[in-house]
C-alpha cells in the first residue's frame, strides 16, 4: 500500500507499512538524515520535526498518522546557501557541543516564534521541555530563541525561512 | 605534481583577529544547526549491510545451563549467530584488567550482559529474532549493592590507602570530632546519540571500523585481539560523537567487536546501532559511592585530622575502576588541606552492569564526602559554611596534599573572594535568613562551595599524544590528531593553535576524521586534557614544519632566521614580503617536506601506589559556584533560583567554548546531584530504563539567573598550550553547591545548628526526608528540654 504526504513541500509516495514510524520513512526511505534517533520513545525530542506547522516527535508517529498532511524537516528549512535566521542565531549564540539533539530543537523553537513572536523564559521552557540536551546548552538556546525573536522584530517583515515562511 | 594551483593575492586570508584567546565557533557549527553532520547512523548504508541485536541475560548472576538457538537461527532475514566460542582470538576485551568476555561464556554476571549476537538483514528481523532464544539458567547467590560487597568481601580489585601522619592521634587530640556518612547516586551517561558502530571487513583479513567512541586505538586494539589478527589489519576512524561524557571510553569496544566478528563471518558491512533501552540497561554508568568521614577540628573549624572511607560500586568487572576509586580518592580533600589523613578507596563487586567513565571520573564522588564535613563542622560550631571552607583552603604553609602533591598555584583563595564578592554572597545570606524567619514554610539556601580538580591521567603512560600535519602547495592544511570530537571543541581549539603558529586564518585549516592510521597508538579522549595533549602534539608537529620553512628561507634567499616572520597570511623574508602560500608553493618546489608530526608527552608526573604519595598531576584546574535555592518543606519540591560561577581555565584557547562547557557540565552535575535517578529491583533488573523513567535535566531546569565568568589574569603556571588549563570535567562538581544550598534550607529549620545528612540524587523524596529529620530533631530537643536552637 503506498502512503502518501508532503515533505518539505514536495509530495512523496511510499510503498511501506501504514505502521512504520515516520522517523524511520524519513531517514531511511528518503534520506533525510538530519532527524536524529534518540529514545525510540518519543521522550527525548530528536526526532522533532513539524507535522502541518506543529512540532511532533517522527519517531513514534506512524506513517499511517501522516497520510495527506505536511511534514517539515530540519532539511526543509535550511536555505541551499547560507542558513535560516533561526539556525543562524543558533549558531552566532554557539549552541551546540555534539550537534546531535540540535536540529530537533531548532524545529521545537520554529514552531515556537511562529505561535509567540516574543517568547519569555517561561514561554520557552513550557515549549522546549521535550527537547533534552545532555550537553546542557539550555542557556545558550534560551538567547538564540529571544535573539531570533529580536531580529525579526527589528527585520523587515519580508525576511523568510528556507520553506518560504517567516520565523514567526 | 607538474603544475601548482594558481595563487590570487591574499588567497589564505590573515586570521582577522588574535587566533588564540578568541571566541570562534564550533568547527562543525553550521553542519550542526542544519542537520548536516554525520554521525555514525547518517552515513549511508552499503547494499547488503547487516544489522546487529544481542541476546541478553535475564539474570544477575546464574550459570548458563542450554541455550536454544533454533528459533533464532529460523527467523527470516537472520544470516549469522555467534555465541563465546564464536571468537576466533580472545574473548576478553576488559580495558585495563580482565574480566569483561565479549559474550557471556558458561556464567552471566548481570542482568543485560550479551550472551549471543544475531546479525540480519534489518535491524527489526535482528531484534525480533533475539527474543526467540530458550536459554535455561541455574541461579547462583547475587551481590547487588554496596553494603552487600563489602559484607561479603566482594571486590573487582585490591583496597588503596594513601595516610599521612598520626590520624588516630589527630581525632583524639582535636577540640572536636564530627562523623558522618553520605550514598552519592550513580548516574546514566544518556549522550543523545546512542552507542554505535559499523565494521566493513577489509581484504587483508582485518576490518575498518567506524565507531562513536573516545578511544579509536583501544577498540583497534580490543577487535584485533578478538580477531586473532595484527592491530595494523584493524583501523579505525571516528568523525564525531553525539556526545560521550565518558560513556563511550571504553563502552563502544563491545560493540565494535561483536560487529568485527560478524563481518569477517559474514563478508559484509555490518552496523550495531543499539536501541535506547538496550544502551541503558547493557553499558556501565557512573560509579555510585558510599562514603564515611571522621573529622577532628578545633574551634575555628580548622581540620587537624580527617579519616575518610570511600567505597565505589564497580559492578561485575574491573573495567576502569581502579583508576576511578583512585581518582575520588585524589579528590578526598577537594580544595582543603587535611592535615593528618588517612583516605582508603574500597572497589566493590556486584553482579550489576561494569560501571565506567563518566565527566569527573571517581573526583566528584570523593569531594562530596568532604564537602559534607564541611557543612556539618560549620553547623556544629554555629559558623557560616563558607566560612569553614575558606579556613581550610591549601595555602602557602598548609599546601601538600595528603598524597603528598605540593599545591603550587593557590587560585582559590582568590577566586573565592571575587567571587563572594560578585554574588554579593554575605548580603544574600542576610536576606536568605530574613526570608527563612518570615516563612515557615518556603525556606531558602544559599551555599559556595570550591572545585579544585587534578589534570592528567593517573594511569602515567596515557599522558602522551601524537598529531599529523599536512601542508598542501595552496597554503591549505591539513590536521589530524588522536583526540575525538564529541562535542567539546577539540578539533576547533586544535585548529586555533596551529593557525597561530602560521598566522593564517583558521578556515585554511580541516581537522580531519580522528584515524588510527593517521596517528597511532593514541589515549583516550578523556580526563579533561583533550587540548593540552592533543593541542601539544600539534604545536610541535607545527614548529617542525615552521623551522623546516625558516631553513629552507634562509638557505635560500640568505637571511637570518630572524629575518623570517609568519604574520597575518604573509611571510617577511626580509626586505620582502610573500603570501603565505606562495612562499608553501617554493617551498615544494624546493623540496621540502610539508608534512610532519608531533608528539607531546606531560612532564613531571609521577606516583607511587605502594607508599601512595606523588605528583600525579601536572596541575589542577580550580572554580567555585555560589547557589541559591527555595525549598517546600511540606513537599520537598524545589528550585534553584540563581547560580553564580567563577572559573579557572588558565588563559583560555576559546572563551565561547569554555564558558559553553561550564554551563553544561554544571547543568550535568545539577542533574547527576537532583533528579538523575537510577533504581534497581530485588533483582537486579535495571528499572530506570528510558527518558520516562530517569530525569535529565531540561530546560526548565537551568537556573533563571545563571551567571558564568571566566577567572582573568590567572595563565596556567605550567607550560600548557598558551598557558590554558582543562575544562571538560571540573566544572561539573560546581554543582556540589546546588545539593549543599539544599542542605542549607534544611539547615535553617534547626537555626543552622543541625543538618540532617542528605543523600543523592536529592529527589524532593529525599529533601522531605531530610526536613522531616530535621523537624524530629527539634522535637527531641523540645521534649528533652534541651535549649532550642
Amino acid at each position: 500500500m503506498s502512503i502518501s504526504f508532503k515533505v518539505n513541500g514536495q509530495v512523496r509516495s511510499l510503498d511501506v507499512d501504514a505502521d512504520t514510524p515516520l522517523l524511520w520513512a524519513l531517514r531511511d526511505e528518503l534520506g533525510l538524515k538530519g532527524t536524529k534517533f534518540g529514545c525510540g520513545a518519543g521522550l527525548c525530542g530528536a526526532c522533532t520535526v513539524l507535522f502541518d506547522g506543529s512540532p511532533i516527535r517522527s519517531c513514534s508517529t506512524s506513517l499511517s498518522q501522516v497520510e495527506g498532511h505536511d511534514i517539515t524537516t530540519i532539511e526543509g528549512i535550511t536555505p541551499a546557501e547560507g542558513l535560516h535566521p533561526l539556525q543562524a542565531a543558533w549558531s552566532e549564540h554557539n549552541v551546540p557541543q555534539c550537534g546531535y539533539c540540535q536540529s530537533g530543537q531548532i524545529m521545537s523553537a520554529l514552531a515556537l516564534l511562529r505561535e509567540n513572536p516574543s517568547p519569555s523564559d517561561d514561554d520557552i521552557d513550557a515549549a522546549m521541555t521535550g527537547n533534552i540536551c545532555r550537553c546542557g546548552t539550555y542557556p545558550r538556546i534560551r538567547e538564540a530563541i529571544k535573539a531570533a525573536a529580536e531580529a525579526r522584530k527589528t527585520s523587515d517583515a519580508s525576511v523568510s525561512g528556507g520553506d518560504g515562511r517567516a520565523v514567526s | 605534481m607538474r603544475k601548482l594551483v594558481d595563487l590570487p593575492a591574499g588567497a589564505v586570508q590573515a586570521p582577522v583577529a588574535p587566533v588564540l584567546g578568541n571566541d570562534r565557533r564550533h568547527d562543525s557549527a553550521h553542519k550542526h544547526v542544519a542537520g548536516s553532520a554525520l554521525y555514525i547512523d547518517d552515513i549511508p548504508e552499503t547494499a547488503g549491510m547487516l544489522h546487529v541485536a544481542c541476546g541478553k541475560s535475564t539474570q544477575a548472576h546464574a550459570h548458563i545451563l542450554s541455550m536454544d538457538l533454533d528459533a533464532v537461527r529460523a527467523h527470516p532475514g537472520v544470516v549469522d549467530i555467534i555465541c563465546a566460542t564464536d571468537v576466533p582470538g580472545q574473548l576478553d576485551i576488559g580495558p585495563v584488567f580482565p574480566g569483561d568476555p565479549m559474550l557471556a561464556n558458561g556464567v552471566v554476571e548481570f542482568v543485560g550482559q550479551p550472551i549471543f549476537a544475531v546479525a540480519a538483514t534489518s535491524l527489526r528481523a535482528a531484534r525480533e529474532a533475539v527474543r526467540l532464544a530458550r536459554i535455561d539458567y541455574e541461579p547462583l547467590p547475587a551481590v547487588l549493592d554496596i553494603e552487600a560487597a563489602m559484607a561479603a568481601d566482594s571486590f573487582v580489585r585490591p583496597l588503596h590507602r594513601q595516610v599521612r601522619g598520626d590520624v588516630a592521634a589527630a581525632l583524639a587530640e582535636a577540640p572536636h570530632r564530627l562523623s558522618g556518612e553520605q550514598r552519592v547516586g550513580g548516574q546514566e551517561h544518556f549522550y543523545l546519540e546512542g552507542q554505535a558502530c559499523i565494521a566493513t571487513p577489509s581484504e587483508d583479513g582485518g576490518v575498518f571500523v567506524r565507531t562513536s567512541s573516545q578511544h579509536p586505538t583501544e577498540v583497534q586494539k580490543l577487535v584485533a585481539e578478538v580477531l586473532g589478527v595484527p592491530i595494523t589489519e584493524v583501523q579505525v576512524e571516528v568523525r564525531r560523537m553525539g556526545g560521550a561524557f565518558g560513556g563511550k571510553e571504553t563502552q563502544a569496544a563491545p560493540l565494535a567487536c561483536i560487529a568485527a566478528v560478524l563481518a569477517r563471518r559474514t563478508g559484509k558491512s555490518v552496523k550495531y546501532r543499539m536501541p535506547r533501552a538496550d544502551d541503558m540497561v547493557m553499558t556501565g554508568k557512573r560509579h555510585d559511592f558510599h562514603n564515611r568521614y571522621e573529622v577532628g577540628f578545633d574551634d575555628d573549624g580548622r581540620l587537624w585530622g580527617a579519616d575518610i572511607e570511600l567505597c565505589g560500586r564497580c559492578g561485575y568487572s574491573p573495567d576502569l575502576s581502579d583508576a576511578v576509586v583512585d581518582r575520588a580518592m585524589f579528590h578526598a580533600d577537594n580544595a582543603y588541606f587535611l592535615d593528618q589523613a588517612r583516605v582508603v578507596g574500597h572497589r566493590c563487586k556486584t553482579h550489576t552492569v561494569s560501571n565506567t567513565a563518566f565527566r569527573g571520573f571517581g573526583g566528584p564522588q570523593g569531594m562530596m564526602i568532604i564537602e559534607q564535613a564541611m557543612d556539618d563542622i560549620a553547623r556544629y560550631l554555629g559558623k557560616d559554611p563558607l566560612d569553614v571552607r575558606k579556613g581550610n583552603l591549601y595555602r602557602p604553609g598548609q599546601d601538600v596534599t595528603h598524597y603528598g602533591q605540593k599545591i603550587e598555584q593557590h587560585v582559590l583563595p582568590a577566586l573565592i573572594d571575587q567571587l563572594e564578592v560578585s554574588a554579593d554572597y554575605r548580603q544574600r545570606r542576610e536576606s536568605v535568613r530574613a526570608f527563612n524567619a518570615a516563612n515557615p514554610i518556603l525556606k531558602k539556601g544559599l551555599s559556595l562551595t570550591p572545585v579544585k580538580f587534578g589534570i592528567s591521567y593517573t594511569v602515567k603512560h596515557l599522558n602522551q599524544a601524537g598529531a599529523l600535519v599536512h601542508i598542501y602547495t595552496d597554503g591549505s592544511i591539513h590536521l589530524n590528531h588522536g583526540g575525538t570530537e564529541m562535542g567539546q571543541g577539540l578539533f576547533v581549539k586544535v585548529s586555533q593553535v596551529v593557525a597561530d603558529v602560521f598566522q593564517i586564518d583558521p578556515r585554511w585549516i580541516r581537522v580531519s576524521a580522528t584515524r588510527t592510521d593517521k596517528v597511532p597508538n593514541t589515549s583516550p579522549t578523556a580526563a579533561s586534557a583533550g587540548s593540552d595533549l592533543n593541542g601539544m602534539a600539534a604545536f610541535n608537529a607545527c614548529m617542525t614544519l615552521r623551522q623546516r620553512l625558516v631553513d629552507f628561507a634562509c638557505e635560500t634567499y640568505g637571511l637570518e632566521p630572524s629575518q623570517v616572520v609568519f604574520s597575518k597570511g604573509r611571510v617577511l623574508l626580509g626586505e620582502r614580503e610573500v603570501d603565505w602560500a606562495e612562499l608553501i608553493q617554493e617551498a615544494y618546489r624546493g623540496r621540502v617536506s610539508l608534512s610532519a608530526t608531533g608528539h607531546y608527552a606531560t612532564p613531571r608526573i609521577h606516583y607511587d601506589r605502594t607508599t601512595g604519595t606523588g605528583h600525579p598531576f601536572f596541575y589542577f584546574a580550580h572554580g567555585a559556584a555560589c547557589s541559591e535555592v527555595l525549598v517546600d518543606t511540606l513537599t520537598g519540591e524545589y528550585r534553584v533560583l540563581r547560580v553564580d560561577i567563577l572559573h579557572d581555565v588558565g588563559r583560555s584557547l576559546n572563551p565561547a567554548i569554555d564558558i559553553g562547557q561550564i554551563e553544561g557540565g554544571f547543568i550535568q552535575g545539577m542533574g547527576w546531584l537532583t533528579t538523575e535517578e537510577l533504581v534497581w529491583d530485588a533483582d537486579g533488573r535495571l528499572l530506570s530504563n528510558s527518558p520516562a523513567n530517569y530525569k535529565i535535566p531540561s530546560v526548565g531546569d537551568t537556573p533563571p539567573d545563571f551567571r558564568v565568568a571566566l577567572l582573568a589574569e590567572h595563565p596556567n603556571h605550567e607550560t600548557t598550550i598558551y598557558r590554558s588549563k582543562a575544562v571538560g570535567e571540573p566544572p561539573f562538581m560546581l554543582a556540589i553547591s546546588v545539593w549543599s544550598a539544599l542542605r542549607d534550607a534544611v539547615a535553617s529549620l534547626t537555626g543552622y545548628r543541625y543538618c540532617p545528612p542528605l543523600d543523592t540524587p536529592a529527589t524532593p523524596e529525599r529533601v522531605l526526608w531530610a526536613v522531616e529529620a530535621a523537624q524530629q530533631s527539634q522535637k527531641e530537643a523540645i521534649d528533652a528540654d534541651l535549649p532550642v536552637v
